[in-house]
């Protein structure tokens, strides 16, 4: 999960965005760090070849270059950031092979949905994606806010009930990497861990049609029985889709959302697990 | 008595299956009880009440508001070393906390360092000390600051209560909805959350209101703005923010409120509530609430590098500038708190530059304490330390807090625990730094005796030491995709990190319990530690121009000030000039009241009964804070007058040992 070693485009750039801002701002604070020891340690009360000055209070230079220095580097860090949002928007295309691959994202109490609409197969707590092909993720919450999050793979974002938020990746290795949740959402949230499987094209065209064959069937009625509540679930099922409206569905809250706890009998300390 | 008697309150709410809180409840409870007893049997009740309790003097106040900041803290790093042990052990397993306690624990632990050590401790200080500093008497509205502390007292203990009758929010120190709406937290304990901070908030509008308006309007003679000490112009500046973020603090959880109580949809999923709109209000009043908390100590921070550095501040005017700047620009940035949102890129790219901006002043602030130093006779005391620290501590929070003001870099970084150690990078090494520097610093003024060096040396150093072992470990981890509020995990490469973040955490225990070491070993020997001139720093702004701890009216002699630097003119005036006699009149001062103490009784009963759903309570107690109104808008008498013989008999004991002291420097 280690963000400082991407394997995408896009978790690259951020890093790389990230690392130049340390190094912008490192210019200026290690020396400034280095002055406040050296000041502190030469004016010590006890240094008989300190100068006193103490009635001094006031430069105008030194105002200037104070004002000055870190309103430059602002203004270097300002375009970087300037720059870096436009160019790294998480709703901005990345090129790739192909046409690229759509997966609707789902975030429930406690496990993620991931729908294929085109490959008509949906899974929950494991994502397969093609290498090098462009990613476009769509999401949306069943209940409450939750964070999409690859760190090897760059930007998260947030998933929200009744919104769809657009999140464009690419990954780049074969291998194995992980996912999880970036933002808390309850009991079973630091189980909100999930798998993701880089895999070649052929690899790829293989898991959607050994999926698509599934005996688990993905819809509405299937959703809400097994998903919709809450629950950290022990495997991670894959579906065949047979309502490809499903999202669509959740989103505009056909489905409504996810009930929350269902055991409220002790008010006190109303525990679901 | 049925169970509808006391609305959903029952035996069920104590938590008598969960050993932790019962007993960590316990012991506090019979702990408070034995204080108690122990203040009744041995007499102290009346002096407790007269003095402390009815006490509408600012000093007074101060130090009860700082008391209670000290003992929340004990509470909320309670809760802090838990959660270090818990993540240290619960690699794979469920370690010693289920979720349902360690997400209590860590909304717990937020809110409390926040609302109840942080805000209490630096609006203490500032009651005590700016007041005295501008040379005047009392503050605009002295029992609306009761008021104040008791309202805020009031929240902390329903955040306590929280612990043995019922739970606490497990939705984090913000409730975010929809997480925090009832379809997904039945419980009372996002109701404990909202009546603690809706009665402290108003306690904090009120002491913003009362702060605000002594710096406008009460000053000694001669004291300009421009004259002021900067620890008045942060304080405006502060409590300037405090009466235009509270209200939408409140605003926000009464919105919460209507929909948890009586079904409104502001936030919810269904019918048309939108979650973003709680996010934006929060952080509308989250963001400049930082600077509520920092601002204040920035300002303690200039008195202190002045004072042991023997040299007026470096750019004043710069100072006062960028004190205001930040006031401004706090306001708009709120939504870098939520980049990942999907804003869109301008939008995104707009809060990041502002955010950054903020860092100018800031970064101007560090270079004015820098030259400060420069030409300077450093004096090495605790308060000097801590100073020192911060200072270096502070701009490692900066640089990291500006990489996450960069929107791309945030992508990678939201919600990781590199944020985490980003925040208590900033609120420990500038906001709580500040306020220990400040307690150190102006502990004789309050108390008339200094406290002792060795242990506040040693509490500084295991606090710096144990502060960078227990969150630079967090940085890492969150490199590594780690993010915050995990109850137990599942890889490898955290692990070590989280170790030696324990570690921190225990060294700075080790700080704490040096702290109160220092406290006793002070009171122990206070007689050697006596400050009797009032004077103990050699300082310079007029605090120091009267006796530790200064006589109710403060100054006996309102001082007239014709400079910056006002009490270090004055010395040098006296050792050209000699000290002249005065001429002393009577004072009147506010009379005591309990209306403060009175109010904030009831208002714990109508917080009690909201969050339980006990309406009968809540009308007694809502009817008891009207008529305690009432009883307080018709008093008849308001002041009382302290004697001109008894003025000039406290002052002139004072005046003797300060002679002395003029000599003595004056021959060195």
């Amino acid at each position: 999960m280690n963000i400082l070693d991407p394997q995408g485009p896009i978790a690259v750039a951020d890093k790389t965005i990230l690392i130049d801002s340390i190094g912008i701002m490192l210019a200026i604070v290690l020396p400034t760090i280095a002055a406040i020891f050296a000041f502190a340690f030469w004016f010590r009360q006890s240094n008989p070849s300190a100068f006193y000055w103490p009635d001094w209070e006031y430069s105008g230079r030194l105002e200037l270059v104070v004002w000055s220095i870190p309103a430059l580097t602002v203004l270097l860090l300002g375009g970087v950031a300037w720059i870096g949002s436009h160019q790294l928007d998480p709703a901005r295309p990345v090129p790739g092979t192909g046409q690229g691959v759509t997966i609707e994202v789902v975030s429930l109490d406690w496990k993620w949905l991931f729908i294929y609409p085109d490959q008509r197969i949906a899974s929950v707590n494991t994502l397969t994606v093609p290498v090098g092909a462009p990613l476009h993720f769509q999401l949306t919450s069943a209940s409450v806010m939750n964070v999409f999050f690859i760190p090897q793979l760059g930007s998260m974002i947030y998933t929200m009930n009744g919104m769809v938020t657009r999140l464009e990746l690419r990954a780049d290795q074969v291998g194995n990497y992980q996912g999880l949740s970036a933002h808390f959402s309850g009991d079973g949230f630091p189980d909100m861990l999930f798998d993701v499987h880089v895999v070649s094209d052929l690899d790829f065209a293989s898991f959607a049609s050994n999926t698509v064959k599934s005996d688990r069937a993905l819809n509405g009625d299937s959703y809400k029985q097994e998903l919709l509540n809450q629950s950290v679930p022990k495997d991670k099922p894959s579906y065949r889709l047979d309502d490809p409206e499903l999202f669509q569905a959740i989103v505009t809250q056909k489905i409504p959302p996810g009930p929350g706890p269902q055991e409220t009998a002790k008010i006190g300390a109303s525990n679901v697990r | 008595m049925g169970p509808a008697m006391f609305g959903k309150l029952t035996w069920a709410a104590v938590p008598f299956d969960q050993p932790i809180p019962l007993v960590a409840g316990g012991v506090v409870l019979v702990l408070l009880l034995a204080v108690l007893v122990w203040i009744v049997v041995a007499g102290h009740l009346p002096y407790l009440w007269r003095e402390w309790i009815t006490s509408v003097d600012h000093k007074r106040i101060g130090v009860m508001y700082v008391l209670l900041a000290a003992v929340m803290l004990l509470r909320g790093f309670s809760d802090a070393i838990m959660m270090r042990a818990q993540q240290a052990v619960a690699f794979q397993s469920n370690g010693f906390l289920p979720p349902e306690h360690y997400n209590q624990i860590f909304s717990a632990h937020g809110t409390i360092m926040i609302f109840f050590v942080a805000m209490p401790f630096v609006i203490g200080l500032m009651n005590l000390v700016v007041p005295l500093q501008l040379g005047v008497r009392d503050v605009a509205f002295p029992t609306l600051n009761s008021v104040g502390f008791w309202l805020t007292a009031t929240g902390a203990l329903l955040v306590n209560v929280s612990l043995v009758v019922g739970e606490f929010a497990r939705t984090g120190w913000l409730p975010y909805p929809p997480l925090s709406e009832l379809t997904y937290s039945p419980g009372v304990g996002v109701d404990y959350y909202l009546w603690s901070l809706m009665i402290s908030g108003v306690g904090t509008l009120v002491a913003g209101i009362n702060l605000v308006t002594t710096v406008l309007k009460i000053r000694t003679k001669g004291m300009s703005y421009m004259r002021m000490p900067i620890f008045c112009w942060t304080t405006l500046a502060s409590n300037l923010l405090i009466i235009s973020a509270f209200p939408i603090l409140t605003a926000t959880l009464a919105m919460l409120i209507l929909d948890r109580y009586f079904g409104f949809h502001f936030f919810t999923n269904e019918a048309g509530g939108n979650v973003m709109m709680f996010m934006n209000l929060i952080w509308a009043w989250g963001h400049p609430e930082v600077y509520i908390l920092v601002l204040p100590a920035f300002g303690i921070y200039s008195e202190v590098v002045s004072t042991f550095s023997g040299k007026p501040l470096f750019g004043y005017r710069s100072m006062v500038l960028a004190t205001m700047a930040i006031c401004v620009i706090s306001f708009t940035v709120w939504l870098h708190h939520f980049f990942t949102m999907g804003a869109g890129p301008d939008v995104n790219a707009i809060f990041g530059i502002a955010s950054m901006i903020i860092a100018v002043p800031t970064g101007v602030k560090i270079y004015n304490w820098l030259f400060t130093m420069f030409g300077g006779r450093i004096r090495f005391t605790t308060p000097m330390m801590w100073s020192i620290g911060f200072m270096v501590t502070f701009i490692i929070g900066g640089l990291t807090g500006v990489l996450v003001a960069v929107p791309p870099a945030d992508f990678l970084l939201h919600n990781s625990l590199f944020l985490v150690a980003h925040f208590h990078n900033v609120i420990i090494g500038g906001v709580l730094f500040g306020a220990f520097a400040g307690y150190t610093y102006w502990f004789p003024k309050a108390f008339g005796f200094r406290l002792q060096e060795g242990w506040g040396i040693a509490s500084f150093w295991l606090w710096l030491i144990g502060f960078y072992v227990a969150f630079m470990p967090l940085y890492a981890v969150g490199f590594l995709g780690m993010t915050r509020r995990m109850q137990h995990f599942d890889v490898p490469e955290w692990r070590p990190w989280l170790a030696v973040a324990s570690v921190g955490a225990g060294l700075i225990l080790a700080g704490i319990i040096c702290q109160i070491v220092q406290l006793v070993v002070s009171i122990r020997d206070r007689a050697e530690l006596r400050d009797l001139t009032g004077d103990p720093w050699d300082g310079r702004s007029l605090e120091w121009a009267t006796a530790s701890p200064p006589p109710a009216f403060n100054f006996a002699v309102m001082p007239e000030v014709t400079g910056g630097d006002a009490y270090w003119e004055m010395k040098r005036r006296a050792r050209e000039e000699g000290v002249k006699e005065v001429d002393y009149q009577p004072i009147e001062m506010p009379r005591n009241s309990p209306t403060g103490f009175v109010c904030a009784f009831f208002a714990t009963v109508v917080g009690f009964a909201l969050i339980w759903h006990i309406w009968w309570m809540v009308i007694a107690g809502l009817v008891g804070s009207y008529a305690t109104f009432v009883v307080f808008a018709w008093r008849d008498h308001d002041e009382y007058e302290i004697p001109a013989e008894e003025v000039a008999r406290l002052d002139r004991e004072n005046v003797a040992a300060r002679r002395g002291l003029v000599t003595a420097a004056g021959i060195a």
